[in-house]
């Protein structure tokens, strides 16, 4: 997808005025934020389950090129295939190379964050290949033609009725009349829909929440089960997977599952845990005939050994964005790429460059409520601010800021100075400001006076008044 | 008698300009609690603004000057969570490639302390001297919360005040939206989250809504007043330490 992340404040503008997906961002609060709080309440070993998690994933971030190794030769053991692939294009090729060997028409897929990276559905299409989505949340996104908003709940941000008139719209075999009221009859008409696809895709695409190098196996997690049929069907199961997925054995991967669902939507665990390792074996009764690993670097090699290393630690649970604040005001889509939310924040500039996503790490409070809930701990905050810190460095944030900076930095580094000047500014405004104690409008602020007032000083600095009570007392 | 402990104040810039009531709140609670207190003249503020914005060039440069004008104290107090971590959390990761500096700071921010975390978890208060007839909220602002620890310290101290009664809100430990540079840059969307903050301390039904953070109450009080609700909003300081008597927080005399 092409970023959009450059135009971030009109997309932000644009979601603070949308009537349905301010209904809809309400439900991240009550859902996801509560549940979560109720089911880790339930774990007494949650933090020693987090500190476990994170030295897994830290000693195979130190491992990487050991681990991936050791993962691509148990897939080959296993008679499947790993494709590295430093970029996106490189990824989208092989995809196609191996559907075109295939003779693919159609192609079913999984929620897979590395093909939203990819933009692996258009590049099919565009080469004569059908990809359908088979996540409910997805297929709704495909058939409207938009990004998903969240990592893991991709439609987050529409409304039911939304859904229903989407379902009307392209369902026209169906009979117009009837009831699309409840998420259950929506949820079955796409499953009867969906079911057609399952049965004549050539090639079934997921993505993976591990790759397990002890048995070159990949393990998705779903609540449908559309990624069983999905990879199981076909004639091929293509993995799509980023290199940082990788953890040495099972046992490692059950650790950190713990942390995922309860982190993610406030489950125990998701519905469907599936372990996939190579292709169908002589005495299975079913399964894919190949099975394909296509690795995507696309610049996370780069991050390791930078401040930003810490990032590769994330599984994508999306505690981070469902109690972001500013996430819960804006939605996903503000963001302008495939990570919203402060995870995104963090890896949106990391992929595609903080000339372009400059506004990610900049539109934080730091309020540390991510970092606080995060399973692996990943210093959010601390990264975006190293974010806005290149960005400070290279001069691409706006002049007048840095102009403002440079003369505050001169005042406040000169007391005697500063002193008698906001001695000044506290009775200019305090003055001004004058019964009523606040301003509706202020020059140079009107930003803030927008939509609240701003108080008025009290009428003198604080350091004058003290002054003049250290005099009186002497 | 032990001699007093000699406590510097870190008035912050925005109590030193909008609200120096709450600087004199500090004191009083300070010196009620036993200690000595100065105000070093060469302080303005503690850097946040340049470090927020990616300038550690100029961050730095404040920086030095509060390590210059705090040394010597025993403590060094601040009314407000998110300068108090910004010297005790930040200055040492600041400096973390010139040693003698990181040194410095780390001993800097070993005896900095929020105000209320400091009246109860270092000088053992218990208990304020002060009457309040009213139901108060109060927010936790994010800095003092989760940088600093400052949770049960404030409802500690508010429990012993005469005739008040804390109505907890919802989502207390949720950001107001302020954010510091944050709301000059995207106000839009720092408005929006006051709205969600103004709800949650409507749910509560109190009359009055504090807090340990001067920025945040900004925010806060522009948008219930904004909005035309009747809440009051205070620093916390200025209930613990009974001064009362001047308006609340964007509130005229007249």
């Amino acid at each position: 997808m092409r970023p959009q992340s450059h135009a971030f404040k009109a997309n932000a503008r644009a979601a603070l005025g949308d009537a349905n997906l301010q209904q809809a961002m309400n439900n991240l609060k009550t859902g996801f934020v509560a549940r979560r709080a109720a089911v880790v309440a339930l774990l007494p070993e949650w933090e020693n389950l987090r500190d476990a998690a994170i030295a897994i994933k830290k000693h195979t971030l130190t491992h990487l090129d050991f681990y991936l190794e050791a993962f691509e030769r148990q897939v080959v053991a296993q008679g499947g295939h790993v494709h590295w692939c430093r970029d996106a294009a490189e990824a989208n090729a092989t995809v196609l190379k191996i559907c075109r060997a295939l003779g693919a028409k159609t192609v079913t897929k999984g929620k897979s964050m590395i093909g939203e990276e990819m933009a692996v559905n258009d590049y099919l299409a565009a080469n004569g290949v059908t990809p359908v989505e088979t996540d409910l949340g997805e297929y709704i996104l495909q058939i409207r033609n938009e990004p998903p908003s969240h990592i893991i709940a991709p439609a987050i941000h529409l409304v039911k009725e939304q859904v229903a008139e989407s379902f009307r719209q392209t369902h026209t075999e169906l009979d117009p009349a009837r009831p699309l009221d409840d998420a259950r009859q929506m949820c079955d008409e796409a499953r009867g829909i969906l079911r057609k696809s399952f049965l004549a895709a050539d090639v079934g695409i997921t993505g993976a929440n591990f790759l397990i190098a002890e048995t070159g196996s990949s393990i998705i997690v779903t609540n449908e089960g559309n990624g069983d049929l999905t990879q199981s069907l076909p004639r091929a199961h293509i993995v799509l997977a980023s290199l940082e997925k990788v953890v040495p054995t099972l046992e490692d991967a059950s650790t950190i599952l713990r942390l995922l669902a309860r982190s993610a939507t406030g489950q125990e665990f998701s519905a469907y845990t599936t372990i996939s390792t190579g292709p169908r074996r002589a005495a299975d009764i079913d399964g894919p005939g190949e099975y394909h690993v296509v690795l995507l670097d696309n610049g996370r090699s780069a991050l390791l050994g930078s401040e930003f290393e810490d990032m590769l630690r994330c599984i994508r649970c999306a505690a981070c964005l469902n109690h972001c604040p500013v996430y819960a005001a804006i939605g996903g889509h503000s963001y302008g790429w495939v990570y919203p939310g402060p995870m995104g924040a963090v890896l949106t500039p990391s992929l595609i460059g903080i000339s372009e996503a400059g506004n990610l790490p900049n539109a934080s409070t730091f309020c540390g409520r991510c970092e606080e809930v995060c399973p692996m701990k990943i210093p959010l905050p601390r990264m975006m601010r190293h974010w806005r810190e290149r960005e400070y460095e290279r001069h691409l944030s706006p002049a007048r800021a840095r102009w403002g900076l440079a003369v505050w930095a001169f005042l406040v580094t000169h007391p005697a100075l500063y002193r008698p000047l906001a001695e000044i500014a506290a009775r200019a405004l305090g003055f001004f400001g004058g019964s009523r104690g606040r301003f509706r409008t202020l020059p140079f602020a009107g930003g803030w006076t927008d939509g609240r007032d701003m108080p008025a000083p009290q009428g003198r600095s604080f350091h004058a008044l003290w002054a003049e009570r250290q005099r009186g007392r002497a | 008698m032990a001699e007093p402990k000699r406590v510097a104040l870190f008035v912050t810039c925005l109590v030193d300009l909008f609200r120096p009531s709450i600087g004199f709140a500090a004191v009083k609670l300070l010196e009620q609690a036993g200690c000595a207190v100065s105000v070093p003249t060469a302080q303005t503020c503690c850097g946040q603004p340049a470090y927020n914005s990616g300038d550690k060039r100029h961050t730095k440069t404040v920086a030095r000057q509060v390590i210059a004008a705090f040394s010597g104290f025993d403590y060094v107090v601040v009314p407000s969570g998110s300068c108090a971590g910004m010297i005790k959390i930040h200055y040492p990761a600041l400096f973390a490639d010139e040693p003698e500096l990181a040194e410095r700071a780390r001993e800097l921010a070993a005896r900095t302390y929020e105000l209320v975390a400091f009246l109860v978890d270092v000088m053992g208060m218990t208990r304020v001297a002060a009457t309040h007839a009213g139901s108060v909220t109060y927010h936790d602002s994010c800095s003092g919360l989760r940088e600093l620890g400052v949770k049960s310290q404030p409802r500690q101290l508010l429990a012993s005040v005469t005739g008040l009664t804390l109505n907890e809100m919802p989502d207390c430990e949720v950001c107001c939206g302020f954010g510091g540079t944050f709301a000059v840059k995207y106000p839009e969307i720092s408005e929006q989250i006051a709205g969600e903050k103004t709800a949650a301390i409507s749910a509560s039904g109190a009359a009055m809504v504090l807090a340990g953070d001067l920025g945040c109450l900004l925010n806060i009080a522009g948008k219930l007043k904004r909005q035309g609700k009747p809440v009051q909003a205070r620093h916390v300081a200025e209930i613990l330490a009974d001064m009362t008597d001047q308006p609340a927080i964007g509130e005229g005399s007249g």
